[in-house]
């Protein structure tokens, strides 16, 4: 029984939670019943301790080795920046008619990685997927630190960045209003909402957790830190009803603004009329895309923190096929997408966009197109195979494919466009320089950092919401138990 | 008067005063989420309304068990997406086709079709911000200050224990009836807890 677990001492290592492994475990369960989403058959305390624990102990050595390697990136990308802005932009690759490259192409990039966060907490909250809860709280935090290095990019691009104030309707000197018949500007407005709404909605989850932190808490610094933020949080029944009204609520909300980020962002391309970009279907193959890749970067980073921290109870074998279902069920579709484009040029008989597909095909870049066509359609087909959903090394191989395959998508969208003009004269080939390069791989350190700095101090896994789908929970558990004693 | 009716909002927060000596109220441990669905009924049953539950996950079933009814935030998020979808809407007819008019390739200057994504992005963002807004103003936070928190056994109710709190300045509240009631009611431990009416963190 979980209960008998209670009276363990507080700072007590759960070596005994930490041995039983999912998939050692073989569970006799009645016919039609849904396999456990906790294995190991632990309690609330052992939940409370198995993920309060990382936060208070020394973090293990590879934590180290990795902050060192990001930092150093993270390093580089600012310097990157400060050379950026002191020279301007033309230190990185962009020519005549690739007006738009790598900073763009890596902006889209983190904002279609920065989808799956949300899409976990809301979409599948509002489907009542219990399993979520166990890799809710992470992928919130890897969508929160994407969607800043997405915000990065745009801000450097203006070339002047001390005038990006401009994008927003502040009154002025020059009585001059952003143009909000622009899409870049309703960009702005998306991806900044985006963010302010996935951060409250994170915070707002992390309350409860913030509380456990704080009646754990051992040093007064603690205390404080952690009560400051936890806002006096008790548990209260009074507390809980508002509180989850509100997570219901922001849940409705989170959900259309996750399918419309991607959509505006689409729109960037979309409402122009540059061959390759003027097609309808591109706000719901942005929005595939964008769940595609960010579930394959939530499953790179879960994958090493799950090992790394030892939770392979609370985010099971079980939680990474479910992910690998949806990265197959995206990947298809965005294939769909990229074979529709081409029937549809074919089909309306504009010799521009017919050109511009042929060329995407067999022109200069076919080798980032076929790059793509692999790793994002092909790829993924693996998935189809139950063997192959379930061995880590694969899963994690392929999470990094769909991520590559993802920000040639990206480029391939963005440059080859770009680099046949409508005049002939103009055509160029669009090489990449030192710094677009080193801002790229930098911008990782940026994400690496963050996420490692969440790991180290806050809750990475929803304490609370996973210890509400214990069957233990559930009043009606127990009257049941009881009335079979008597 | 006034006083009353602060002292009634603030109840339903979950804010109570405690009484002249001290005392806050009595603190009961139930040893799980049935045994404490069934205690929450019988305190509201036997007329207490300055009470609650502290549990480290909420459990349903129990605003039933207290009498509680619907959470009012839902209303207050409309508002504030009302607000949004206001503000947005003005916020650029009055720029682009007022202040300061802009031919743009002979578009219109206002439109509602280009407008809809800054009406949704707003509407979105200010439902958001009063949702959350609403729920701390319901529930009093941040309340850094809370005599529970002077109770040693109370930091395991974000952790694996569940507590039921009668507030001393519920009307039926006596100090030995109440805490029989409670151990009637399936309670496992009942504890006194004192207002010190001071903030220091006294738990080493």
């Amino acid at each position: 029984m979980p209960w008998s677990l209670q009276d363990r001492p507080k700072g007590e290592k759960p070596s005994d939670c930490e041995v039983a492994s999912s998939t050692d475990k073989t569970v006799t369960l009645p016919a039609g019943a849904d396999p456990p989403l906790v294995t190991g058959n632990l309690g609330f305390h052992d939940i409370t301790q198995l993920v309060s624990y990382h936060t208070e102990k020394r973090p293990p050595s590879a934590w180290y080795m990795a902050i060192a390697v990001s930092s150093t990136l993270l390093c580089v990308l600012l310097i990157m920046i400060a050379y950026l802005v002191w020279n301007g932009i033309g230190v990185w690759g962009n020519n005549n008619p690739v007006g738009w490259g790598w900073p763009i192409v890596n902006f889209v990039f983190w904002v279609g990685i920065g989808h799956a966060g949300t899409l976990i907490s809301a979409i599948l909250f509002l489907f009542r997927q219990k399993w979520r809860t166990a890799i809710n709280r992470s992928a919130e935090a890897m969508t929160l630190f994407a969607v800043i290095c997405a915000l990065l990019f745009p801000t450097i691009h203006v070339g002047r960045i001390w005038v990006i104030y401009w994008t927003l309707p502040i009154p002025n000197q020059m009585e001059m209003w952003p143009q909000f018949k622009s899409p870049l500007l309703w960009d702005v407005f998306a991806v900044s909402v985006y963010f302010i709404v996935s951060l409250i909605f994170w915070y707002v989850g992390l309350i409860p957790d913030l509380a456990t932190l704080r009646d754990r808490a051992r040093t007064a610094l603690r205390r404080r830190v952690t009560g400051f933020f936890a806002l006096g949080w008790t548990g209260a029944n009074r507390h809980w009803r508002n509180y989850e009204k509100t997570y219901l609520l922001l849940a409705a909300l989170a959900t259309p603004l996750v399918l419309s980020v991607h959509s505006v962002v689409s729109f960037d391309f979309a409402i122009s009329i540059i061959p390759g970009w003027h097609t309808t279907i591109f706000p719901p193959y942005f929005v595939a895309g964008a769940i595609f890749s960010g579930f394959a970067m939530v499953m790179t980073l879960l994958i090493l923190a799950r090992k790394i921290y030892g939770i392979q109870n609370i985010i099971t074998m079980d939680h990474l096929e479910k992910m690998a279902i949806i990265i197959l069920l995206t990947g298809t579709m965005v294939g769909f997408a990229y074979i529709t484009e081409f029937f549809i040029a074919w089909y309306s008989q504009v010799e521009y966009e017919q050109y511009a597909f042929l060329n995407r095909a067999t022109g200069p870049y076919a080798w980032a197109y076929w790059t793509m066509m692999s790793c994002n359609l092909l790829f993924p087909q693996f998935f189809w195979i139950k063997r192959l959903r379930r061995s880590i090394p694969f899963l994690f191989i392929t999470s990094i494919v769909v991520n590559i395959g993802m920000w040639f998508e990206r480029f391939v969208i963005t440059v080859i466009s770009l680099h046949r003009d409508f005049l002939p004269s103009s055509w160029d080939y669009f090489n990449p320089t030192i710094v677009d390069v080193l801002t790229l791989i930098g911008s990782f350190g940026l994400f690496l950092t963050l996420f490692l700095v969440f790991l180290r101090y806050l809750p990475m896994v929803a304490i609370a919401e996973v210890k509400m789908v214990l069957p233990e929970s559930d009043p009606h558990y127990h009257h049941k138990h009881e009335s079979e004693e008597h | 008067m006034l006083k009353k009716i602060i002292r009634q909002i603030k109840a339903t927060m979950g804010v109570y005063e405690s009484r002249t000596d001290g005392v806050y109220g009595l603190l009961a441990e139930f040893s799980n989420p049935g045994t404490l669905i069934d205690g929450a009924r019988k305190v509201h049953a036997a007329g207490y309304r300055h009470f609650d539950t502290h549990t480290p996950f909420p459990i349903h079933g129990m605003d039933r068990a207290m009498g509680l009814g619907q959470s009012k935030v839902g209303y207050i998020t409309l508002i504030g997406g009302l607000s949004g979808l206001g503000l947005a809407t003005w916020l650029q007819w009055w720029t682009s086709a007022v202040d300061y008019p802009i031919n743009i390739s002979g578009k219109p200057f206002f439109a509602i079709e280009p407008s809809i994504p800054i009406m949704f992005e707003l509407t979105v963002l200010l439902s958001a911000l009063f949702a959350v807004g609403g729920m701390f103003l319901l529930n009093g936070l941040p309340r850094p200050y809370n005599p529970l928190f002077y109770s040693r056994a109370f930091t395991r109710a974000s952790d694996d224990a569940f507590f039921l709190h009668i507030a001393a300045s519920d009307k039926n509240f006596d100090l030995e009836e109440t805490e029989s009631m409670l151990l009637e009611a399936g309670a496992k431990v009942v504890e006194v807890v004192h207002d010190h009416g001071y903030s220091e963190l006294h738990r080493a």
